[in-house]
């Protein structure tokens, strides 16, 4: 059993750098911006999913409310940029910090809740966010806020001739997110936290520290998420409290997982390398009319494979594999 | 106007807090009443009160109809199951958001001249609305028929007996699926009589229930899951707050002030005020 374990998640680690390389090789025959626009907004959510999975999936306190942790990435990288100088690249860690910390600070009394009432929770307090920043003048308000244009420089981490800078830092951060769910997975705190989920009287009779387990989940998955915020920003050089911090984020970044394998060291990645490009791509094509033709397609595709595959498109594989080995 | 977040809270509090299944298409729900009541009123010139049984009524069909071909199976997943069904919740949401626009293009639309519309009544030197004042009416008729029909008839008790142990519940020969199909008719038949009131003084489009969707899980969440005097006490209580609220803080905030006394009340009491779950 251990020598299995060890097995797959040396082969995981094999697939994962496999996969990068070839993913960092696609843009030499992915010319078209238009393409290259969605693979990076596909890296972005496979990686804000990755982190929401952290504590949602393996830690099973359910979070529709990451949106804030989200927001807050973006405003405070964006914040400190137009506002006192600072370069994205330390306000991005400074959002993580500060999403940590508040995640941290919200756990204390959030994680006494259980159930429907904790996520009802999660939801209005990232509903209270999104409305005291709508309403703080000095962040700009309901209006947001607009990066300036300082010309391309990886110092600012600011490009307007080519995407090609915002897709490589997608796929770091991607991979970065596989890369400390994969690492956490066989940690100590991989184990606390799925023994939490699963039972955490039986968990906290065995001497694991429940309360512990979820603030360290929460503040790992908020940092990440907090990053991507910050990445978001300066991809798009505009923010908004709506466009960053609104709830269909939450969705966003919880559906891949789901629809992918929630709790799974895949299921992120692959729910959104499907879902990302569906979504994109029944906007462009069929979105256009304004009729809301794209989102039928899209509403009855989700409700489908979330009824066919409760366990997510990982189980497929495994399916899969269980046959061969039977065989 | 809490009574009226209460109104639109009751057919959730059926539906998610007495079955304890997630619907994330609620606020869908209560768009479609109001454009049954809203089409009921132009093309029959029936006066959304008039027309409110018949908005139930077409609402009961479709929420069982939901029940039967979505919500069934959701509850069948063995495993995530809470996910699964706030995602094909979500998913139908979609739809329905998305049919809405297609048939009915995203236009605001209100019913003009109705019997309640922009009357007022004075009761005691007191200016009252009278669609608040009729939704307020039927908002404690409808919570008062549903504490009756959970507490006193057959039928509630199988719909708690069935959501407490399926399996035992068919061992005496009660059908799980007739019982809880019945439940998400009579949940979205309550949606639907909130949605005709309120299709007499509010714009109808689209994306009109999503606002309203997260208020009315918050009433049933601060009441308490598994009761009905619970949600009818917190649609009171977040009404009195928004009121509160919009005298201290700008409008555009007044929502937080429900939220946060939702956070106060689940911290101190996890379980909502009157909770049995």
């Amino acid at each position: 059993m251990d020598k299995d374990f060890a097995a797959r998640r040396r082969r995981d680690l094999i697939i994962a750098a496999v996969l990068t390389a070839l993913a960092a090789l696609a843009p030499l025959f992915i010319k078209d911006v238009y393409v290259q626009n969605i693979l990076i907004l596909t890296l972005m959510y496979a990686a804000l999913s990755q982190s929401w999975n952290i504590l949602s999936g393996y830690c099973g306190q359910i979070s529709l409310g990451h949106a804030l942790y989200f927001g807050i990435g973006a405003y405070t990288t964006e914040l400190l940029f137009t506002k006192f100088g600072v370069l994205p690249w330390f306000g991005m860690l400074a959002g993580g910090a500060v999403a940590a910390a508040i995640a941290m600070g919200l756990g204390y009394p959030f994680f006494r809740l259980r159930g429907h009432y904790f996520v009802i929770a999660t939801i209005v307090i990232a509903e209270i966010g999104l409305l005291l920043f709508q309403n703080w003048e000095w962040a700009g308000a309901a209006m947001g806020i607009t990066i300036p244009v300082r010309g391309d420089s990886w110092l600012k981490f600011q490009f307007m001739r080519s995407k090609l800078p915002y897709f490589y830092f997608a796929l770091v951060l991607c991979s970065l997110a596989w890369f400390v769910t994969w690492w956490l997975e066989d940690s100590k705190w991989g184990f606390w936290w799925r023994a939490v989920k699963d039972n955490p009287e039986a968990a906290e009779s065995l001497g694991v520290v429940v309360f512990n387990s979820k603030m360290g989940a929460a503040a790992v998955s908020a940092f990440l998420v907090a990053i991507g915020g910050a990445f978001y920003a300066q991809f798009l050089a505009y923010i908004d409290p709506e466009s960053v911090m609104g709830f269909q984020f939450s969705l966003l970044m919880a559906l891949p997982a789901v629809l992918g394998g929630i709790g799974t060291l895949w299921g992120p990645v692959l729910g959104a390398a499907i879902l990302i490009p569906m979504t994109e791509l029944t906007r462009s094509y069929i979105g256009g009319s304004g009729r809301g033709v794209d989102l039928i397609v899209y509403g009855t595709l989700i409700v489908l494979i979330s009824l066919a595959l409760p366990q997510g498109l990982v189980s497929l594989f495994s399916r899969a594999k269980r046959k061969g080995a039977t065989r | 106007m809490g009574l009226l977040y209460g109104l639109i809270a009751v057919g959730l509090a059926l539906i998610f807090g007495l079955m304890d299944v997630v619907n994330f298409a609620h606020g869908e729900f209560l768009m479609i009443a109001m454009y049954v009541s809203f089409f009921l009123f132009t093309f029959f010139a029936i006066d959304p009160l008039l027309s409110a049984p018949l908005v139930a009524a077409a609402l009961f069909v479709f929420g069982a109809v939901v029940y039967l071909l979505i919500v069934r199976f959701a509850m069948r997943a063995k495993a995530n199951a809470g996910m699964v069904q706030i995602f094909s919740t979500f998913g139908l949401a979609i739809v329905m958001r998305g049919l809405a626009q297609f048939f009915f293009t995203p236009d605001y639309r209100s019913v003009p001249h109705s019997w309640l519309g922009g009357k007022t009544i004075s009761i005691a030197g007191v200016f009252l609305p009278e669609p608040q004042l009729m939704g307020a009416l039927v908002a404690i008729l409808a919570f008062a028929g549903l504490y009756f029909f959970i507490h006193r008839t057959d039928f509630g008790r199988a719909l708690e007996a069935t959501r407490e142990d399926p399996g035992a519940v068919a061992l005496v020969g009660i059908d799980k699926n007739r019982v809880f199909a019945l439940g998400w008719g009579l949940g979205a038949a309550l949606v639907g009589l909130a949605g005709a009131i309120m299709a007499s003084f509010f714009y109808i489009y689209p994306d009109v229930g999503a606002s309203f969707a997260l208020i009315a899980y918050v009433t049933v969440a601060l009441g308490g899951f598994g009761s009905v005097f619970g949600a009818f006490a917190g649609g009171i209580i977040v009404g009195l707050v928004e009121a509160t609220t919009a005298l201290v803080l700008p409008p555009s905030l007044k929502s937080v002030g429900i939220y946060a006394v939702y956070l106060l009340v689940v911290f101190i009491r996890p379980r909502g005020l009157f909770g049995s779950m």
